[in-house]
């Protein structure tokens, strides 16, 4: 890498004496096409992020973020996200307590016991599992319990074992990452003093993985609690707070932002102020607004974990 | 203690203590285990319960789905109504793959060997926030910016029918509004723009350093340092980069869902609406009011998806693990 940057400042002059003007033209035209590149890419991010910040405000509030929708009509501007974000809260707290135990002892499988085929089928399959469409993951949950509890069955922990399908793999292939690096030394200072091997994997390596294995807990989480598709199969939706997640249809922040916009503009009679035709979209770019600032609060807390509470390794 | 005689004793202690840790052991080596198989009887296990679901509609004589299903057009079987799904699902997988694709090579370049180094981390985190942005809330934006009266789709669409409508993808009477597979194919692009970047970019960061000084030091361009010693290393990276993108294309539901205005047809016509329609996208559609008999259909294109997406990211792995194995032993 420092070659590559150094090489036009450092002589520039007499790289460029001996190549012809075609080939300074290519290599001009492909640095202008890779600089594009990332700008394009930029290009949706900001404009992204322009859209959310500039249509969620209209309707963002105190009120909106502690109030339900249960009896709000029309162009009324009333109503608010709470039994939704409740809803996410829940589910996704649900899939965390599924998913995380799962996907930790079986990266500790992979990093302490796995050898032979086994191990190297779970890898694999980790793997291809984090390519499952998510709306496959709710038509599982949807089969699983449609054979268990008959057809329309509709409640939260359907939509958590949805989630804890996808979420699994991550938290398998971060935690198997982080288990790696903590340095061999520690184990075989545990196990030379006598420490049985399981005691080893709980006292000394969870112990020192653990700010590692937080922040892949969190990138989980924010990697699912933006799914929409298999909530709407699996948990449907509904105006009205509900905090029971074995019992009855659940609100969802994504599935809010869909059925709000699903319900389109509002008819309203000519004159009536407190008719707000476009109330259904400002609702859903407000949930919107909210929803992404949980995800990227989700990841800035994760990344300082992550830088503050790193394993000191090698320095002392 | 420090007589010898207490010493058996203490070894005894040691062991009994050793055969109790024993049982800890074995729980947790069984638990670590069990974890880990379980990954492979859940993946096992959405392909039976898909399977059982879709039993019914599998089985099912046409007539009785074309009369039980409300959307199940006359004359057809499953079959012949998952083709156009099916075509529909690969045609938008393909058209943000060609999209993509390029634009992630870009950037991984960029950010691998043209960004200053200092920045590398960085740049690469702002493209990773691309992946962290709810795909509901992609839909969103693309109807506004991309569809709408004023959004930005109609001009592009019009554009490439004007100059490009001799192809048979560019041809016929673009969408107004843009509600078009084109469209959603854009913003599909932009989400599985991140995965392929990161892939690549890990993959053109491992090319050799020595490769890299000698094309250099022999008078090559960086461009062309990057033509003869970074791309020819990468490519199986890249490919499978593209691969993992193109995976995730296929399964990708709110943004198509939000978008594209559904036909179920064998078109190659992009820019027009109504003409084609993805697997994902019409079972969240009509899912939420389908009948039993409905939910078996939807269930049944569930599954071909399920294979598709399975296959494709089997394939995808299976050149990454090659690779892995090979760098590993140079």
């Amino acid at each position: 890498m420092a070659v590559s940057t150094a090489t036009p400042t450092a002589a520039p002059a007499f790289q460029l004496e001996g190549v012809g003007t075609r080939r300074r033209v290519v290599n001009g035209v492909m640095t202008v096409l890779v600089v594009l590149a990332f700008v394009l890419a930029m290009t949706p991010l900001i404009s992204v992020t322009w859209s959310v910040i500039a249509e969620g405000f209209k309707q963002l509030s105190p009120y909106f973020l502690t109030h339900s929708m249960r009896g709000v009509v029309g162009g009324a501007e009333t109503g608010g996200i709470y039994h939704a974000m409740l809803g996410t809260v829940l589910i996704t707290l649900a899939a965390t307590v599924i998913s995380v135990p799962i996907g930790l002892f079986a990266a500790v499988y992979l990093v302490e016991y796995g050898k032979g085929p086994l191990a190297r089928w779970v890898t694999f399959f980790v793997d291809v599992m984090t390519g499952i469409p998510s709306i496959v993951a709710g038509l599982f949950a949807y089969a699983l319990f449609a054979v268990l509890l008959g057809p329309s069955a509709k409640f939260g922990l359907i939509g958590a074992v949805a989630l804890s399908v996808l979420m699994t793999p991550v938290v398998v292939r971060s935690s198997e990452e982080m288990l790696r690096l903590v340095p061999n030394e520690l184990r075989e200072a545990a196990l030379a003093l006598g420490v049985p091997k399981w005691l080893t994997v709980v006292k000394v390596v969870l112990r020192t993985a653990v700010a590692g294995l937080t922040t892949g807990v969190m990138i989980a989480i924010a990697r699912v609690i933006g799914e929409t598709a298999p909530l709407l199969l699996t948990v449907g939706f509904t105006d009205s707070i509900n905090r029971n997640l074995f019992e009855g249809r659940m609100m969802t922040l994504p599935v809010f932002i869909y059925s709000s916009w699903h319900k389109g503009y509002v008819p309203c009679n000519a004159g009536d102020l407190a008719c707000n035709t476009n109330i259904n979209f400002e609702r859903a770019w407000a949930a919107a607004l909210t929803l992404i600032v949980i995800v990227m609060l989700l990841n800035l807390v994760a990344r300082l974990i992550a830088r503050f509470f790193a394993p000191k390794t090698g320095t002392h | 203690m420090t007589t010898t005689t207490a010493r058996p004793p203490d070894g005894v202690e040691a062991l009994r203590k050793k055969r109790s840790s024993g049982i800890g052991s074995g729980l947790f080596a069984g638990l670590s285990t069990g974890s880990g198989a379980l990954i492979l009887v859940v993946l096992a296990a959405v392909a039976a319960f898909l399977l059982i679901q879709a039993w019914p509609a599998l089985t099912a004589d046409p007539a009785d789905l074309n009369a039980g299903v409300a959307w199940f057009p006359a004359d057809t079987s499953l079959l012949q109504f998952v083709g156009p799904l099916v075509f529909g699902t690969l045609l938008a997988a393909a058209l943000a793959l060609a999209m993509a694709t390029p634009v992630a090579i870009g950037i991984a370049l960029f950010i691998s060997h043209y960004a200053p180094r200092r920045f590398a981390s960085g740049l690469g985190y702002l493209i990773d926030l691309l992946a962290a942005i709810p795909s509901v809330v992609y839909g969103l934006w693309g109807v506004q910016v991309l569809v709408g009266e004023n959004g930005i789709g109609q001009p592009v669409q019009q554009i490439l029918n004007d100059v490009l409508g001799f192809i048979p993808l560019f041809a016929g009477t673009p969408a107004r509004p843009a509600r078009s597979l084109f469209i959603a194919s854009m913003v599909l692009a932009v989400m599985i723009l991140p995965i392929i970047t990161a892939v690549s970019r890990e993959v053109f960061l491992q090319t050799p350093r020595l490769h890299e000084e000698a094309s250099l030091a022999l008078g090559a361009t960086r461009w062309e340092m990057i033509r003869m010693a970074v791309l020819p290393f990468g490519r199986s990276g890249v490919v499978s980069a593209a691969m993992l993108g193109l995976g995730r294309a296929l399964g990708e539901t709110m943004a198509v869902l939000m978008i594209l205005s559904p036909g179920m047809t064998y078109s190659w016509h992009v820019l027009e609406a109504g003409k084609q329609q993805t697997i994902a996208a019409n079972i969240a559609a009509q899912f939420p009011e389908a009948n039993p008999l409905g939910v078996n259909t939807l269930i049944a294109t569930g599954l071909a998806l399920f294979v598709i997406t399975l296959a494709v990211n089997m394939l995808a792995r299976w050149i990454v693990s090659r690779r892995a194995e090979f760098s590993g032993a140079n």
